[in-house]
């Protein structure tokens, strides 16, 4: 690399000084720039190398600031009014409303604070199945499509990724008619001798059910703490009642078409472990297990990391599938931010609150992308020392 | 067997399962596929099946009374249960794909150069921003899109539905790490012949760039023919509905009269079947960019 940067800076300089005076050098601490020209200089320098970079990068710069950075700008201006999409939001005429849209959701009791907290919550145990569910068998499928022996990986594997490829409505359309009422998920289930739910019109919660069953709580009347205190104007019990049935199917749906994606990863991953870490343990005689647990694991930590952190980011997005699966029903329990904040917006036609929607999400989810970001970058000068 | 020529043929490290394992191993890897597989194939069969027979038999495989009256309604051969504009939406779709991804191409290989190997001022300023930029979350954008192309007089059009494809920070990041990797000597050597900036990218570079490309339109192609939430909040008319949009409506209750599934799992069979094509013919770049994703992070 350094190399490199020299000979820009010797070329650069070159042309600065020959061809364009007016074009400032260097972008701002990129490199030595001052670096005097000290190799044989080019014959012919670049001519305005500056104005050509500018123009390369100009249909990127129109189009990031004009539908990304103002459309940005425009919706933080938007969230603070209470506006119906009817007349113009920038002339001044609708109404501002400051942080009401905010404190709507987040601390006034009401029902714009218990739908925004019902989604929370659906998304919540959302990204709390999909994540490791998805972790797990995008390693699984990359540990089977891995073993060299096994005929026909090349195929499993295009059979594995390929859901991942294909359009997350299309896929959607498809899993809707697998798990209707007498759809083909249940007549498998009615096989086993098991009586399938009606999927996308059970909005009870699994773990309710599941302690419901136990005789722990009673679903349909949940008393004492559970149904006494509450939290943004949800009971503890709805808190706590797990994912109803709906959401379990796009649960399922995201891990099975995420999983080949993340499978790849793994994948190279695990190719990339050095082939004498493996020999060395095979001399010394481990298991399968672990050489698994040993060996393999503590070698692709990095990638398992960036899995995880990819999901969590991806997941507190979901909203093609509730779009065409459920759009929030049964009971709003396959509500989710995302849903929600597009729906107040365009069916409710309040716009400053689904605003204020988006943008908590945003802070959310860019939130969780820093910390990613720093701890990955922590990790890369970390291994550079110990190099 | 040593643990060298072991190495040497390319065999695991480790012995192989035991035979009654290994059958076990090969019944669970079966297993699985069929698990990624039979979606599709309930898919295929339901769509040349009748909505009695699709409802009365959802597993099975062979159709009791075989008919393509879902895809002659598809394709306005019948009017039976009056048409879906199918072909339009096949039109919409393939229109703004081709656009979509001619300009991804073009504007990201140039983005992607110019980042790589122009020097200009502000340039490690623009990289950060092309950096944060790609952490923006899309469903963060949906209003925000919204807002922008009705203040602009964009909405509800094709200009509108294009525009703010042109350009996507992914693409720009795959032709910048593979401009880097481009000896530097055979810029060097054009600009001795005094070929300008333009000249040297456009007859020198570009052409040596053919692999990622191809990964570029490809990615780009799948990219914006799979785009949904764009669109969603960018029109309103049924006359830009594309293959999305038009069967998310078509599927989320806008179709009165039964359930039809036949008829929506050939519409989402069809709008599946381009990429699909794309991705078993050239299935190494989609791998491709599933790994970037590892590396540009």
């Amino acid at each position: 690399m350094p190399p490199r940067v020299t000979t820009r800076a010797a070329t650069g300089g070159t042309s600065h000084t020959a061809d364009s005076p007016g074009v400032p050098d260097a972008p701002g601490g990129s490199g030595p720039a001052a670096a005097p020209p000290t190799g044989p200089a080019p014959r012919v320098g670049r001519r305005g190398e500056g104005v050509w970079g500018w123009l390369f990068v100009s249909p990127l710069v129109i189009v990031l600031g004009l539908f990304l950075v103002l459309p940005i700008l425009m919706a933080l201006w938007v969230s603070l009014l209470h506006w119906d999409g009817q007349s113009n939001p920038f002339s001044g005429e609708t109404k501002f409303v400051g942080l009401d849209n905010y404190r709507a959701l987040l601390t006034q009791s009401g029902l714009d604070r218990t739908l925004f907290a019902t989604s929370l919550r659906n998304n919540a145990y959302y990204v709390l199945l999909t994540v490791p569910l998805q972790t797990v068998l995008a390693l699984g499928l990359a540990l089977i499509v891995n073993q060299r022996m096994l005929r026909g990986r090349s195929a499993l594997r295009t059979a594995f990724f390929f859901p991942s490829v294909t359009s997350s409505i299309a896929v959607s359309t498809i899993f809707l008619f697998l798990f209707q009422g007498s759809g083909a998920v249940n007549t498998l289930l009615s096989w086993l001798g098991v009586k399938g739910p009606n999927w996308f019109n059970d909005p009870r919660g699994v773990l309710s059910l599941l302690l419901g069953g136990l005789g722990i709580v009673d679903p349909d009347k949940p008393s004492g703490a559970l149904a006494h205190h509450s939290f943004m104007g949800l009971s503890w019990f709805e808190w706590l009642s797990g994912p109803s049935l709906a959401m379990c199917t796009i649960i399922v749906l995201s891990v099975w078409t995420t999983s080949g994606t993340f499978m790849l990863i793994f994948l190279a991953a695990l190719q990339n472990i050095p082939r004498e870490l493996e020999e060395s343990a095979a001399i010394e005689g481990v298991g399968r297990f672990q050489m698994f647990r040993h060996v393999t694991l503590p070698a692709i930590r990095p990638v398992l990391f960036l899995v995880v952190t990819l999901g969590l980011i991806a997941t507190w997005q979901v909203f093609d599938q509730v779009y065409v699966m459920s759009q929030g029903a049964p009971a709003n329990t396959t509500l989710t931010p995302a849903y929600l904040s597009y729906s107040t917006a365009f069916d409710d036609a309040n716009y400053g609150q689904g605003a204020a929607i988006a943008f908590i999400l945003l802070a959310l989810i860019l939130t969780m992308t820093a910390l990613q970001r720093l701890a990955m970058r922590e990790r890369g000068t970390r291994l550079g020392r110990k190099r | 067997m040593t643990v060298k020529s072991a190495r040497s043929q390319g065999l695991p490290v480790l012995g192989r399962f035991p035979l009654t394992l290994r059958i076990l191993g090969y019944a669970l890897a079966v297993a699985v596929g069929l698990l990624y597989l039979m979606p599709f194939m309930i898919q295929l069969v339901t769509g040349f099946k009748t909505d009695p027979d699709a409802a009365a038999h959802p597993l099975g495989l062979i159709p009791t009374t075989p008919t393509t009256a879902a895809y002659q309604r598809l394709f306005g051969l019948s009017k039976a249960g009056g048409g879906v504009p199918f072909l339009r939406w096949l039109g919409n779709s393939t229109f703004i794909a081709v656009v979509v991804t001619a300009g991804r191409v073009l504007f990201d290989s140039m983005a992607g150069y110019a980042l790589a190997r122009l020097r200009f001022p502000g340039r490690t300023v623009l990289f950060g921003f092309i950096l944060a930029v790609m952490a923006v979350p899309g469903v963060a954008l949906l209003i925000p899109r919204f807002l922008v192309l009705n203040a602009l007089g964009l909405f509800d059009t094709y200009t509108g539905m294009i525009l703010p494809l042109m350009v996507d920070a992914a693409g720009i990041f795959i032709m910048k790490q593979f401009f880097e990797s481009i000896p530097r000597e055979v810029e060097e050597a054009a600009r001795v012949d005094g070929a300008g900036v333009f000249r040297t990218f456009w007859s020198i570079v570009l052409p040596m760039a053919r692999p990622a490309l191809l990964t570029l339109t490809i990615l780009s192609f799948q990219g914006s023919w799979n785009e949904f939430t764009h669109f969603l909040v960018a029109t309103q008319s049924s006359q830009y509905e594309t293959l999305t949009t038009g069967l998310a409506r078509m599927v989320s209750g806008g179709l009165g009269g039964g359930t039809q599934y036949p008829l929506k799992l050939a519409a989402a069979l069809l709008s599946t079947l381009p990429v699909a094509a794309l991705f078993f013919c050239f299935q190494r770049y989609f791998v491709q960019d599933a790994n970037a994703g590892a590396v540009k992070e």
